[in-house]
């Protein structure tokens, strides 16, 4: 960490004076590729609605760490996140009712719970850093696990990235060909939940969608094959983390919704740009 | 007619499948063998796509299916599908050689396909003339060019049993003979068995070697040309017969053997 550090200062930069920025780059360098990868499946699953649960659970996950009294939520909110997004995508399969308004009603109550026991005797206000998030905060404990999240999702995404690719096709289709649907399903939302908890921290509740969602759409624009897809989901991502850090040092507002509005603006830029040459076939 | 060439056999007997309280096969029999066309009509939520699942493994079922692969029982034979339709999210970029490549290779196609995959990819659809198709998105083909492809992918490896779920249905009228050709050549090239759902009755009455009509329960067996020419069962059960003219086809299980 410190050669990186030297290097980066080297660099002149006013910014880059500071620690608690350094910090936030590396965050945003090992997360936002994150990011990209796992978007690119929720936008190709149509799962938005599912991810923006996980979010918004986090809430409740963190009240509930409250409530058992411990120091540090994390690890309530983690466990929380990951056994909610397999019972939901459990339910999902074996309803079949409207998954939409089946997850609507979960979602609220999810939600609501979270926010009910938090704001209990007036204290939410010393919770509203999970709404937006503070990744100027970020301490060297939480960067080591975005850098172990970083390698678990890179290691599972070159193993189960084909699997992956069927299965979003059809998912019959990826059974003919030995595809153990369940299992690879769930491994996904597993995975999907246990960046979500991490990254709450950093992005807040609020927009941790869109970091989801947003590159992967934009990429969907410009791409033509799943190579594609995927390394512009990770370029745009990691551009307008980047970017959208940087622009809120000298603008001085919240990074995670600065790096947001980055990512709206080259997914409104994409859909103009392909709208007006009709690029693809 | 041609013999069965004991390579891949599928029995099933006595398939009951419920969802949610609701039974969609009931007491299903049913045998083929490879090199032979097997064909499953029926109306309207007779459960043919169900029947074609559980031979997938797809959904859970009662009953039993019992296959033999080169004399072997209770082995798994390899199962090329051709599903009737990909309902997913048409603007995902997904290449034909992206589809194909991830089906045959760990390998993640996000990284890389290698060259000597590539060109295998390619010869195969080149063989179902449609190997223009490699680099195109999956979700910019016709419904013609979409089976074609799937129908290349389910070959590659040569399966034992080919399950094709109306595969017709999205094709037009110039491609429908020229896809039951190609895959009545597969039948005589490969030892394979062939099961085909469809609705084109008159279309693979000429192709196929037996029918079943299919009604949560097996409601008639036997030649397309004993099927076909049973009034009774026709107007029973609505069996709107397209192209009539071209039932002049000698249809397999009459005057010829």
């Amino acid at each position: 960490m410190h050669e990186f550090y030297r290097h980066i200062t080297s660099l002149h930069f006013s910014w880059m004076q500071y620690d608690f920025m350094k910090n936030a780059l590396l965050a945003v360098l090992f997360a936002t590729p994150l990011f990209a990868l796992l978007g690119t499946m929720v936008v190709s699953n149509r799962m938005a609605f599912f991810s923006d649960v996980l979010g918004h659970s986090a809430l409740t996950g963190i009240a509930l760490g409250v409530m058992l009294g411990v120091g540090d939520p994390f690890w309530a909110l983690l466990i929380f996140t990951v056994i909610l997004a397999v019972a939901v995508n459990y339910f999902k399969r074996v309803t079949q009712a409207s998954s939409d308004t089946t997850l609507g009603g979960f979602f609220a109550m999810v939600v609501a719970t979270g926010v009910v026991v938090l704001s209990r005797n007036g204290g939410f206000s010393k919770y509203s850093m999970y709404l937006i998030g503070d990744i100027l905060a970020i301490s060297s404990k939480e960067i080591n696990l975005l850098i172990a999240a970083f390698i678990l999702v890179t290691g599972y995404w070159y193993l189960f990235g084909n699997s992956l690719l069927l299965l979003s096709v059809n998912p019959s289709l990826a059974r003919s060909r030995g595809i153990k649907v369940f299992w690879v399903e769930t491994g996904f939302v597993i995975v999907l939940a246990i960046i979500v908890a991490i990254s709450i921290r950093l992005v807040g509740v609020l927009i941790i969608n869109s970091l989801l969602v947003l590159p992967a759409a934009t990429s969907r624009l410009i791409a033509r094959n799943t190579s594609g897809y995927t390394f512009y989901s990770i370029g745009i991502s990691v551009f307008c983390g980047i970017g959208g850090l940087i622009a809120s040092y000298y603008w001085n507002t919240a990074s995670g919704a600065t790096i947001v509005l980055f990512c709206a603006f080259m997914y409104i830029l994409a859909t103009i740009i392909t709208r007006f040459f009709n690029r693809k076939a | 007619m041609e013999r069965s060439c004991g390579h891949c056999c599928v029995k099933i007997e006595g398939l009951d499948v419920t969802i949610n309280d609701n039974s969609i096969l009931k007491n299903v029999h049913l045998h083929t063998d490879c090199k032979e066309i097997l064909s499953i009509i029926g109306p309207n939520g007779a459960g043919k796509t169900t029947l074609l699942k559980t031979l997938l493994n797809d959904i859970p079922y009662s009953g039993r299916i019992d296959f033999q692969i080169k004399g072997l029982k209770n082995k798994r034979p390899k199962i090329g599908y051709v599903p009737q339709k990909l309902s997913f999210n048409f603007g995902i970029p997904i290449s034909v050689q992206d589809l194909i490549a991830a089906s045959l290779t760990r390998s993640p196609v996000w990284c890389s396909i290698a060259g000597d995959l590539r060109k295998k990819i390619k010869a195969t659809l080149e063989k179902f003339s449609v190997a223009h198709l490699l680099n195109r998105m999956i979700g910019s083909l016709s419904g013609g060019e979409l089976q074609k492809t799937l129908l290349a992918m389910a070959m590659i490896p040569i399966p034992d049993l080919l399950l094709l779920d109306e595969p017709v249905s999205a094709v037009d009228v110039k491609g429908l003979s020229l896809f039951y050709e190609t895959v009545m050549q597969l039948k005589k090239e490969h030892d394979i068995a062939i099961i085909m759902v469809t609705h084109d009755l008159a279309g693979i009455a000429p192709y196929a070697d037996r029918m079943i009509l299919l009604n949560r329960s097996v409601i008639a067996e036997g030649t397309p040309r004993q099927i076909l020419s049973d009034q009774k069962l026709i107007e029973t059960f609505q069996l709107d017969l397209l192209n009539v003219s071209r039932l002049s086809f000698p249809i397999k299980g009459g005057n010829h053997a």
